[in-house]
């Protein structure tokens, strides 16, 4: 396709965020008009995605700098990264609407940066054009964190800055010595370049030190509740719902096909990080006080199960872990979003001075319950579809591993089944909390999409799966011969003469 | 000796010694009532001086045909782009100073004196000479030139006992640095034979005596002295803080340059069969100034010694390159020194625009509280320059790191670069906490007053360099950077 849309979709909210700087109040308008206009590219982008295509499609390239160049192009798993950004990006202006009434446009200028930003990283072909966009990010969300955020928002955003930094410039390095060894910074190229082992294992950790901060595993997490809590609502949006995802991303885009070899020596070692993950940050949730620290605590035991899906080295777990990522996106997302609506009304965040909600608030008690099911993993939600299919991965790996992590699973359903009995079930004790009124005409936009997509990707989780089922078989593919040792019992049993749903085989996959 | 060979090589030199006698001569006796067609002049000499660089940067010079008036000086490609650079930081010397010398900031003797033109003139004219120097009588002529017309700049403020205290302390220091590097000179001459950079590098060849070692590190302490890097930083903070504000934007950019320029070319050139010598030391150099610049920072109140602390700090990253020892390193040695001209230039211009009612100047971090809200323009130029300072990515100041660590990774010195790229975070500390004072923190409003036309260009310029636009002069500043470097390592 000549028509260069990757670039357009990051030149409509570049030109938006110009112009919100001298808008004034006037930019609210602005923002939702620039992010719809990229949502509409979005869907034009996935229409014109032809499956089963090339594996890099809407490529382009440009050499205007020294030392990389300018170099986009998408595969599916990209698309349905960069399509979470955009369908995302809407539903964050329209919840700042009122809720941020000092320096709107400034405001609406960083968020409308941060997706262009989100984009990029997501587009780009270059690895050192992916690592100016993955680091850019920081400077919206500090001063996103920092200008609008809560009491103790310098704390949160200096620890979220520095965290973030510190992790990601030993992964510069290691790009360096990557590019001077591979002799180019195509990054299609280089996830075919076969690093010597030996040098695979720094290299890995180099890059691990950055995504292991951004995904966030334990024990690299604590900036994350900080950060979260402190944020507006919309910045709490947009970093469980896109920002996370660039951990996951980068361990699929880099360090699973760049280092095969040293992704399965340190297999193992993920899982054990992502184990106490999944336990350790259920229990601290199910004490949180407040919504917004659960939710943040909830969203690093889904990632740790991203994590696992992705080092279960087979088609299952690497299929389960993009749509967790695209499911915790929107779920959580959502989930954050239910904990402004009712701190724009009552101004706190303390699950104790909610109770009851349901009776005078019906319409949201329905969504707040639909985000809740699909945060557990209820079938018929995304979140189910996803869980799932990482599990299975990981229980043809290790079963050990499997049964941990369901333990997680049923922790989840605990910490959220609680939460949301505290706040929508229950007494109404306080009077003021008893006293507000259901979402608005403004809340329902916000809501209704997601609630929406979270079914579809439930019901129909095909849609999402076939734009990047070639981009998984390839990396399977190239990983497979590399797979960790497996503590899973796969006894081999008697071949039945016929199986239930026999096909002729077709070769390759086997474990 | 063909000597009009050896002056068509030095026109730049040439316009700024006739300029500068000629604008003293002016100023004697017009006084200060000429004092602004003295300025203009003297940035018109410089400018000019500045496009008779530009045919030679262009198409690259180097080799023997370079060398004037035998073996004294060198003008090549190398010098050519360090005179460039640093008449251009000269100009934004001269183009901050009226607003700055007119107010109630200068104190006692308000209005510009006709002697500042003329001592950055003379100025510049020291640090022409020392980076084209190839011998060792050229670059201290150089190389003090320099330094005396800075001294008389740092103190130019007579009344003001801050300023009078720079001097001094620069001078008392400058002339214990001018010593050293004079004693290491004395010695290489005395083990090799020779002041000219060919003679004493052949005197150099095979095993280092320990007389010739002894020289070696004198001399590179000497230049460690000027370029203000750790160990030899301690006057750094004093000097800029007490010299009026735009000499000390004038300190932080066109002297680095000189004397990065000149270290550089001395150990290449002289040193350059002796690279593992000299390594360690500037390795050393590299990472004690980027630790201790960024720690040291950290406690800052004054954002003129915030600043020469950055200067100490971006200075080890500089180094880096030269440690290098490659063509590709001290290539990017210039890309990060360009870039770090243009956001020093920006960062003193917009602390010479934080000025009160009256007109005076505002230095510590309590002053500028909230200027995002009352003054949301410089506010918003100091937070890219930061960021660009901290070298975040998009801004330009990002490019500048990377280029100096992938020069440094793909030499092989892959721990060392780690080390160094981790103590930049530290650094990133203070440039975020000049944002979160600016914008996270409610408005003091004591920036009130108005700022003259010639900063808000300079801090525009600086600013749109320094932004992401900035990225469309690599490929070019690379052509350049490239062809001086390659003229630094051909050696005869």
């Amino acid at each position: 396709m000549d028509f260069p849309i990757l670039t357009t979709m990051m030149l409509v909210p570049l030109v938006g965020a110009v112009l919100c700087l001298f808008a004034g109040s006037a930019a609210r308008m602005i923002a939702l008009v620039a992010t719809l206009a990229t949502f509409a590219l979005g869907v034009l982008l996935w229409a014109n995605y032809e499956i089963g295509g090339p594996q890099w499609q809407f490529t382009e390239r440009y050499d205007f700098v020294a030392g990389f160049s300018y170099a986009l192009g998408i595969d599916g798993i990209a698309l349905m990264l960069i399509m979470l950004s955009v369908f995302l990006m809407p539903i964050c202006i329209l919840a700042s609407w009122d809720a941020i009434s000092k320096r709107v446009g400034e405001f609406m200028s960083a968020f409308l940066f941060m997706e262009v930003l989100m984009i990029g990283t997501f587009a780009a072909q270059d690895i050192f054009l992916f690592y100016i966009m993955f680091e850019a990010g920081l400077i919206p969300m500090y001063l996103i964190i920092g200008v609008w955020g809560g009491d103790n928002r310098i704390y949160a955003s200096y620890k979220f800055f520095l965290y973030t930094l510190l992790g990601s410039v030993l992964m510069l390095v290691a790009m360096f010595w990557m590019v001077a060894e591979a002799g180019t910074s195509d990054i299609p190229t280089l996830m075919q370049y076969p690093f010597p082992e030996g040098a695979q294992t720094w290299l890995w950790l180099a890059f691990f030190a950055s995504f292991a901060v951004k995904v966030p595993m334990w024990p690299f997490h604590t900036w994350l509740p900080d950060a979260h809590v402190q944020a507006p609502t919309a910045g709490s949006v947009i970093l469980a719902g896109v920002l996370l995802k660039l951990g996951g991303y980068g361990f699929i885009r880099f360090s699973l096909p760049m280092f095969p070899d040293a992704s399965a020596d340190f297999a193992w070692f993920v899982f054990i990080l992502s184990m106490v993950a999944v336990i350790y940050t259920s229990l601290v949730a199910l004490v949180q006080a407040d919504m917004k620290k659960l939710i943040a605590y909830s969203s690093v035991a889904h990632m740790a199960i991203v994590t696992v899906g992705l080092f279960a080295f087979n088609v299952q777990g690497l299929e389960g872990a993009v749509i967790v990522m695209l499911s915790h996106g929107l779920v959580s997302g959502a989930l954050f979003l239910c904990v402004g609506v009712i701190y724009d009304r009552l101004h706190t965040r303390e699950i104790e001075r909610y109770g009851g909600l349901s009776v005078n608030m019906p319409y949201y008690a329905i969504f707040f319950l639909l985000f809740t099911m699909a945060s557990i993993g209820l079938p018929g939600t995304s979140g189910f579809v996803g869980e799932f299919l990482s599990l299975a991965g990981i229980y043809q790996t290790s079963s050990l591993v499997a049964l941990i992590c369901t333990t997680g699973i049923i922790l989840g359903a605990a910490y959220m089944l609680y939460l949301y009995r505290r706040v929508a079930f229950g007494q109404q004790n306080n009077s003021d909390a008893a006293a507000m009124k259901d979402i608005t005409a403004r809340e329902w936009a916000m809501m209704a999409p997601i609630a929406a997509v979270v079914l579809w990707m439930g019901v129909y989780p095909e849609s999402f799966l076939a734009p990047m089922r070639a981009d998984i078989a390839a990396l399977d593919a190239r990983i497979a011969v590399a797979a960790p040792d497996s503590d899973a019992d796969l006894a081999a049993g008697l071949p039945r003469a016929e199986a239930a749903n026999a096909v002729e085989y077709a070769g390759g996959g086997d474990h | 000796m063909d000597f009009s060979a050896s002056f068509a090589l030095v026109i730049p030199e040439l316009i700024l010694t006739v300029a500068g006698l000629a604008l003293l001569l002016v100023a004697a006796w017009g006084g200060d009532k000429l004092v602004r067609p003295v300025a203009i002049l003297a940035a018109a000499a410089l400018f000019a001086a500045g496009i008779m660089t530009v045919p030679g940067l262009h198409s690259g010079v180097d080799g023997v045909g370079t060398y004037a008036f035998g073996t004294l000086m060198k003008v090549d490609s190398f010098a050519l782009f360090s005179k460039a650079l640093l008449y251009l930081a000269a100009i934004g010397a001269l183009m901050v100073a009226p607003a700055f010398f007119n107010s109630v900031a200068a104190g006692a003797e308000r209005g510009l004196r006709a002697e500042y033109p003329v001592l950055i003139l003379f100025a510049c004219l020291g640090m022409s000479i020392m980076v084209s120097a190839s011998d060792f009588m050229t670059l201290y002529l150089g190389l003090e030139l320099n330094s005396l017309a800075a001294y008389v700049l740092a103190s130019i403020l007579r009344q003001d006992q801050r300023s009078a205290e720079a001097g001094l302390k620069y001078f008392v220091l400058g002339a214990l640095a001018s010593g050293i590097l004079l004693y290491g000179m004395s010695l290489l001459y005395g083990f090799t034979g020779g002041t000219d950079f060919v003679a004493v590098r052949a005197g150099l060849a095979g095993e280092l005596s320990t007389g010739q070692l002894f020289g070696l590190t004198f001399v590179l302490a000497g230049l460690a002295f000027k370029i203000a890097a750790v160990p030899f930083h301690m006057w750094t903070p004093d000097v800029y803080e007490g010299a009026p504000t735009p000499v000390t934007l004038f300190f932080a950019t066109a002297p680095k340059v000189a004397a990065v320029a000149l270290t550089a070319r001395v150990v290449f050139e002289v040193f350059g069969g002796q690279v593992d010598a000299w390594r360690q030391i500037v390795m050393f150099i590299a990472l004690a100034s980027i630790i201790f610049g960024a720690l040291g920072a950290i406690g800052q109140d004054n954002l003129k010694r915030l600043l020469a602390y950055s200067s100490i700090n971006n200075i080890g990253f500089i180094l880096l390159g030269l440690a290098v020892a490659l063509p590709a390193g001290a290539s990017a040695m210039l890309i990060y020194l360009f870039i770090y001209v243009a956001m020093s230039l920006g960062s003193f211009a917009a602390l010479l625009m934080l000025r009160g009612d009256d007109g005076g100047l505002y230095e510590t971090f309590g002053d500028i509280a909230g200027l995002a809200v009352t003054r949301p323009a410089i506010a918003w130029c100091l937070l890219i320059l930061m960021f660009s300072l901290a070298g975040i990515p998009p801004l330009l100041g990002f490019y500048s790191k990377f280029v100096v660590f992938q020069a440094t990774v793909e030499a092989g010195l892959v721990f060392f670069a780690a080390i160094a790229i981790a103590a930049s975070v530290i650094g990133a500390f203070y440039y975020i906490k000049f944002v979160k004072v600016m914008f996270f923190d409610e408005p003091a409003g004591v920036v009130a007053g108005k700022s003259g036309t010639a900063h808000w260009v300079l801090l525009g310029l600086t600013t749109l360099i320094v932004s992401p636009l900035g990225y469309l002069l690599t490929p070019s500043l690379a052509d350049l950077t490239d062809k001086a470097a390659a003229a630094l390592f051909l050696v005869p």
